[in-house]
């Protein structure tokens, strides 16, 4: 039987989403870059099929929706840990719909399901990095204190301590989990001075690594069954020198995935799934 | 180095020049010597209290001089029947004691059937004479009973230093001042009887032989007595006491035992009850209930009430447990104090057992929150503990309803729970316990404490006292954390609660963090748990009580206890087959509760009692006992060169090495020998928030040179050290600090006194790290709300001036030093680096002149409760105000110095032994920082000008000391007010000191010049004068150091019980210079001061 916050990165299914066509033109962006669709397409493929086929996750996938431009990014919409998923509340308001499916999804796999329905809350999953040991919550413009305090309240067996983000969408827009108690940060001052806050307010003593380019640290890690350690990464064309620090981790399966057009719309690795196990609780 | 024990006042005249003891090796081994006197000093101090047992009432008689006897007895008529009543170790003739056992046989049936009791236990000494019983046989008494507790091996040593101390106190010490208190709250017939037996006295007995004479006296009074009647009337009070209260122990005689029955929940939510002797300490009770339980690794676990407030508060087991209690019942809570964060490594399943039960409840109660799933597991867990396997048959759906696994137990939780039980077939009920534990110590709220409190900007949060620091918390939130290792120094004064950071990398400044409480009593609760859990989780072994301060203020509360470390070594010594114990669902047993067992204590009780008192006690009476004086004390040494520190360790280590093998009560024990770990600072967190940048880093750079010198002076310092230490301490700094005994824990708002002490101190880190001199600079302001002060009619005020030997000073000292304001308090991490080894010493300026004065005030003074909560109400700012207002306390206080001290310039600050009423309103709620002017640093080595210097820990090096001191003289006054943790004793020491010239001390003994007692109706007047001559550097310096005791009514007018004193003591030497005085004060209160 798996006890509380075993099996860090195990897990067993995914939800994604397919891009919609509105979002070269729609989706909401810090930058203004302008998103190829067919290749922002054909990163996405790439990357399900990975996720699918090549870690062999049970993979749903929910048919877009032209009027949720941005609805590819499935992390914002529901945080699962355990085997509770919280529906999240999200910042943008043309984003709130997007829920809806997610939620419907996630019931029918059988997740017990918190919805935030506080209107003063709002909650990205970009902004919530679970460490495996506790939550921190990145407080930025699409997330605010109440949206983080649902979360303590739906996930009440981990400490969640709140981080002030700014300077970027999202806390999970310069970090990641790149392993057990691995925290990959972005070498910004931002960053950093995140990645500080997150130590001090943290029990537990992390390892970080530093990545060279704070979108680069966003990265998807994964403990498989046959496959240990497996870490979804930039590509050296997008962040060679990112890359090349990622490639030091040996013991890791690395997989290199591109994000050149999902980035141009703040989507990171992490963004465009929503991961979770099954069969390790209870 | 004068230290003065309370109730003692002594003038110390130095010609001209003031030395300062020289600490030398040979002062050292002194030192060891002098701290039994402490203990007697201290003993002093509790036994004012009514409530004492007779114990540290026999203790003291015993202890006591002929001299003090004869002086009792012409002060007190009253105090006779108590010295008669208490053993006596000098050895009085053997046909007179039979003679009153005779004679008390034939009229007190219930006293010869202590005695016997007494004598069945200590049969070899004394069995034909037990009134007469000597000191070591009551110590012998009290250390069986530990011995018992605790499990004999480790007990004999603390047994032979117990002896020792007493003995040392039966040399020194005078009783006069306990006898008086005791006498005091006795009845009238008594009193009457005393008269007779001091007439009987005076008549038959010189006065040098007090103690042969006087019981010979008492013999035969009491034999006519009897043939006139009562015996009721005799020397022992207690005795008939009890008798009316038909409670009667075994123990002693002069005790009153009165027993109360406690009634304690235990976590499987049965009761135990257990009749304890009503002045029981906490660890009595304690220790009963671990017996009980057969636990041994009982240093996670402690006992709670619930205050008035209906607050939980913990017991502390040095102290009395009526006294914490206060008027709430005698109902406790057996319940984990320390979670261990790795409950694996706990040694016994029995242990892990009860953290699973206390942890059910946390979880069950919501107080540990935790998600469906959690609930589901632990609860399938605890199921499998305590049912074993699942059992189809057996166990139907509703078999489980009996258990309640979370605060809204549903109908899918108890499905859940039922199918996860069923997948832990096979498992055994330790193994269960095991993964309950695993998976509880990782809930983010395990093991933390939580308080509720306001930010700076009054936005709600909570406070979470953890293993591994403090949390704050908004709602579920975590917004911030600080690691003990990150926190310098955790305070708190009034409702406010403060953490200084260590700065960081970038940072060159501490910065402080405040919070806001709902009440003082919260504020303190905070504190105290926060140094209970810093040192229980961070520190190797823990720290001694601050002994040595002298005029420091505020809590001496430390963890007495051992640490995370200390009990897992000694855990692992355990050494017996896995006790058996029923597991049983805690609702289940809470239903029947009919056969609570019964245990009659009493006869420990008294044991217990006087060892801890004697030996850790701090409790209120204890200020004597300041088991500083017990403890081996590096006080005096001439450099703060590395063999100093080497010795200091090693003594250090000595005691660290008992504590750990030993028995919880030679920890306590243990406590009080040690030295001071901590480092103090001085900085008054306040005090840092409003000074300007500016004024830090002028402070800072003023400091620097002092710095310097001492840097030079050790090893190798600790640059960074100093710097925060140094930084954070403005050359005036405000400081209250209050005692984290729970008892007091209510706010003593009565005492408001001020003090500046200076100190330096000096850290040997054994590890072969640097060692890290620290100068601590105090100004304590306390303002004391005198509650005692409207000295009642209280039946006797006993005003002592006694003149010491330096030896004897710096026990004194520490006895002062114990003065708590309940208003504040500060606690001063320290890196567990330094723990085990490192001890720290502390400066203290010898040549001090001081006069101590003590009043006991009768009982009848009661601190007003309401006082306190009105308090806690103030904000924060109110503390300049009071401060303010406090100042015309000052001055009173000055003008008094400067009475004592001619030389000082009116500046001085001399304390007032008890602040007029008036003043005493004001002070309530004002404090003040006068010297802030003067607070720059300006070295001034003035010796002439009044300065009042406190040293919080017995100097290392003195010399350097003193000069820290000098740059801090500025400040000159220093008043610092005591309040004895005891209820019923108020005590204040105000010390008033010149300046002083060089940090050389001398070691040498005083010599006792002389000694006489002049008794008026109401006023006994003590002197004794030491005088120390010694050789420096082809100098020759002459120290008087004179002790004034005066004791008596209420009445007294002290102020100018002290001018006279100070007169008297100019005109006697009128080429010596004054530069110290000390006034001690002790008031007896009410009971209900708590």
């Amino acid at each position: 039987m798996a006890g509380l916050m075993s099996g860090f990165g195990g897990f067993t299914h995914a939800v994604v989403r397919a891009i919609p066509e509105s979002l070269a033109k729609e989706a909401l962006r810090t930058g203004s870059l302008e998103v190829d669709l067919l290749k922002a397409q054909k990163e996405h493929d790439e990357y399900v099929s990975v996720l699918k086929h090549r870690l062999g996750l049970e993979v749903v996938e929910l048919p877009a929706d032209e009027t949720l431009p941005d609805c590819v990014f499935v992390e914002d919409a529901a945080v699962v840990c355990g085997d509770t998923a919280l529906i999240t509340r999200p910042g943008a308001e043309s984003r709130r719909k997007e829920t809806e499916a997610m939620k419907d999804t996630l019931t029918e796999l059988g997740l017990n399901i918190v919805e935030m329905t506080d209107e003063s809350a709002t909650l990205d999953g970009g902004d919530v990095l679970f460490t495996g040991r506790e939550f921190f919550v990145g407080l930025s413009k699409r997330t605010n204190q109440r949206g983080a305090e649902i979360l303590a309240d739906t996930f009440k067996d981990y400490a969640v301590s709140t981080v002030p983000v700014q300077g970027c969408l999202h806390l999970k827009s310069f970090c990641s989990m790149a392993g057990p108690d691995l925290i990959a940060i972005g070498s910004s001052e931002a960053a950093q001075k995140a990645l500080k806050i997150m130590q001090q307010m943290s029990d537990h003593k992390y390892d970080k690594l530093t990545i060279p380019d704070d979108l680069a640290a966003n990265c998807v890690y994964m403990k498989l069954p046959g496959k240990g350690d497996v870490l979804l990464h930039c590509t050296p064309e997008e962040f060679p020198e990112s890359a090349k620090v990622f490639e030091k981790l040996k013991d890791h399966m690395l997989i290199p995935v591109s994000n050149q057009e999902k980035v141009k719309v703040d989507g990171a690795l992490t963004c465009c799934s929503v991961l979770f196990s099954k069969n390790n609780n209870i | 180095m004068t230290i003065f024990s309370s109730g003692h006042l002594s003038v110390l005249c130095v010609p001209g020049v003031m030395t300062t003891e020289v600490g030398s090796e040979t002062d050292v081994k002194k030192e060891p010597e002098k701290v039994p006197e402490v203990p007697q000093q201290t003993d002093p101090v509790q036994t004012d209290q009514p409530d004492k047992p007779a114990d540290s009432d026999a203790q003291p008689a015993s202890a006591s001089a002929a001299q003090q006897e004869q002086e009792n007895p012409s002060a007190e008529p009253e105090s006779q029947p108590e010295a008669s009543a208490s053993p006596e170790p000098s050895s009085p003739p053997a046909a007179g004691s039979q003679k009153k056992e005779k004679g008390i046989s034939r009229f007190l049936p219930p006293w010869l059937k202590r005695q016997k009791s007494l004598s069945q236990e200590k049969p070899p000494e004394s069995p034909t004479q037990p009134k007469s019983e000597s000191l070591k046989e009551e110590e012998e008494q009290k250390s069986e009973p530990k011995d018992q507790t605790d499990g004999g091996g480790a007990a004999a040593p603390s047994t032979e230093k117990t002896e020792e101390v007493k003995e040392v106190k039966e040399v020194k010490e005078v009783k006069e001042v306990k006898e008086v208190k005791e006498e005091e709250s006795r009845p009238e017939e008594v009193l009457v009887e005393v008269k007779d037996k001091e007439e009987e006295k005076s008549i038959g007995s010189a006065d040098t032989q007090p103690v042969r004479e006087e019981k010979e006296a008492e013999s035969e009074a009491k034999e006519g007595e009897e043939k006139e009647k009562e015996e009721e009337k005799k020397k022992e009070e207690e005795q008939v006491i009890e008798q009316e209260t038909s409670v009667l122990s075994p123990l002693k005689l002069n005790k009153k035992m009165k027993m109360v029955v406690c009634h304690v929940t235990l976590l499987d939510g049965s009761q135990f009850s257990c009749e304890v002797e009503k002045r029981a300490k906490g660890q009595y009770l304690f220790f009963e209930v671990c017996e009980h339980l057969n636990l041994l690794e009982k240093d996670y676990f402690s006992l709670s009430f619930k205050d008035n407030a209906e607050q939980r508060c913990w017991l502390d087991p040095t102290k009395e447990i009526k006294r914490q209690i206060r008027n709430s019942q005698w109902q406790f809570a057996f319940s984990v104090k320390f979670y261990p964060p790795d409950p694996s490594q706990l040694t016994e399943d029995i242990t892990r057992y009860l953290l699973c039960l206390q942890l059910r409840q946390d979880i069950a109660s919501g107080r540990l929150p935790c998600s469906f799933v959690t609930h589901a597991l632990l609860g399938s867990y605890a199921l499998q503990a305590e049912l074993g396997d699942f059992d189809p048959e057996e166990h139907r759906l509703d078999y489980i309803s009996d258990f309640q696994f979370a605060p809204n137990q549903t109908k899918e939780l108890e499905e859940k729970v039922v199918e996860l039980h069923k997948s832990h077939r096979g498992m055994t009920p330790a193994q269960a316990d095991a993964q309950f534990l695993e998976n509880a110590k990782k809930l983010s709220m395990y093991g933390v404490d939580l308080h509720h409190a306001k930010d700076s900007e009054g936005v709600d949060i909570m406070l979470g006292v953890c293993a591994n620091g403090l949390l704050i918390y908004k709602d579920r939130l975590r917004i911030n954390r600080f690691a003990w290792p990150k926190i310098l120094k955790i305070s708190y004064k009034r409702s406010n609660f403060y953490i200084k950071i260590r700065p960081g990398e970038a940072e060159q400044f501490e910065s402080t963090v405040g919070f806001k409480l709902p009440n003082h009593r919260a504020a303190k609760r905070v504190w105290k748990v926060c140094v209970e859990h810093h040192t229980f989780f961070r520190l190797m072994s823990p720290e001694q009580p601050t002994k040595a301060k002298f005029l420091t203020l505020g809590s001496k509360f430390r963890y007495s206890g051992r640490t995370q470390a200390q009990t897992r070594q000694a855990s692992s010594l355990i050494d017996r087959p896995a006790p058996y114990f029923q597991r049983t669902s805690s609702k289940r047993i809470s239903r029947s509760l009919d056969g609570a067992p019964m245990v009659n204590v009493s006869d420990y009780s008294h044991a217990v009692d006087s060892a801890l008192t004697a030996g850790a006690g701090e409790n209120g009476p204890a200020l004597e006992l300041n088991s500083d004086s017990k403890s081996p004390q590096v006080e005096v040494v001439e450099k703060p060169n590395a063999e100093v520190a080497t010795s200091v360790t090693n003594e250090s280590a000595f005691e660290t090495d008992k504590g750990g093998a030993a028995a919880p009560e030679r920890k306590s024990k243990l406590r009080v020998q040690g030295e001071n770990i901590y480092v103090r600072h001085s900085n008054l967190m306040l005090e840092d928030l409003d000074k300007t940048q500016e004024d830090v880093l002028k402070h800072q750079a003023s400091i620097s040179e002092l710095k310097r010198s001492f840097m030079e002076a050790t090893p190798e310092p600790r640059p960074s050290q100093w710097d925060k230490r140094l930084t954070g301490s403005p050359a005036t700094t405000l400081r209250l600090q209050a005692q984290g005994v729970p008892q007091k824990t209510p706010p003593h708002p009565e005492t408001d006194s001020r003090d500046a002490s200076k100190s330096a101190e000096v850290k040997p880190e054994v590890n072969g790290q640097p060692e890290v001199i620290e100068v601590v600079e105090e100004t304590v302001v306390i303002e004391e709300v005198v509650k005692a002060k409207p000295k009642s009619p209280a039946p006797e005020a006993p005003v002592t001036v006694e003149t010491q030997s330096a030896a004897e000073v710096k026990e004194e000292r520490s006895l002062s030093s114990d003065s708590e304001s309940e208003e504040e308090a500060e606690y001063h991490a320290q890196p567990p680096s330094t723990s085990v080894s490192v001890q720290l010493i502390k400066e203290e300026p010898e040549e001090e002149q001081e006069v101590k004065l003590i009043q006991q005030a009768p009982p009848t003074v009661v601190e007003s409760p309401p006082i306190t909560e009105a308090e806690p109400s103030e904000p924060a700012p109110a503390a300049e105000e009071e401060k303010a207002a406090a100042q015309p306390e000052e001055e009173a206080c000055t003008d008094k110095a400067s009475a004592a001290t001619p030389d000082d310039s009116p500046n001085g600050h001399a304390l007032e032994g008890e602040a007029p009423p008036t003043l005493r309103a004001v002070a309530e709620e004002t404090e003040e920082e006068p010297h802030i002017v003067n607070g720059s640093v300006s070295r001034v080595e003035t010796e002439h000008l009044p300065q009042v210097i406190c040293c919080s820990e017995p100097p290392v090096v003195k010399t350097e000391m003193v000069t820290i001191s000098d740059t801090f003289a500025a400040q000159k006054t220093e008043i610092s007010t005591k309040e004895v943790p005891i209820v019923h004793t108020e005590t204040k020491t105000i010390t008033y000191e010149a300046a002083q010239l060089d940090g050389n001390g001398d070691g040498e003994p005083g010599v006792l010049m002389t000694a006489q007692t002049i008794t008026s109706e109401s006023l006994c007047t003590t002197t004794t004068t030491h005088i120390t001559k010694t050789l420096k550097g082809g100098l020759s310096e002459t120290r008087i150091e004179k002790r004034i005791v005066i004791t008596g009514d209420s009445d007294i007018d002290h102020d100018q019980a002290l001018a006279q004193a100070i007169k008297e003591a100019k005109e006697q030497h009128p080429d010596m210079s004054v530069t110290r005085v000390v006034v001690h004060k002790e008031t007896e209160l009410a009971e209900d001061e708590d």
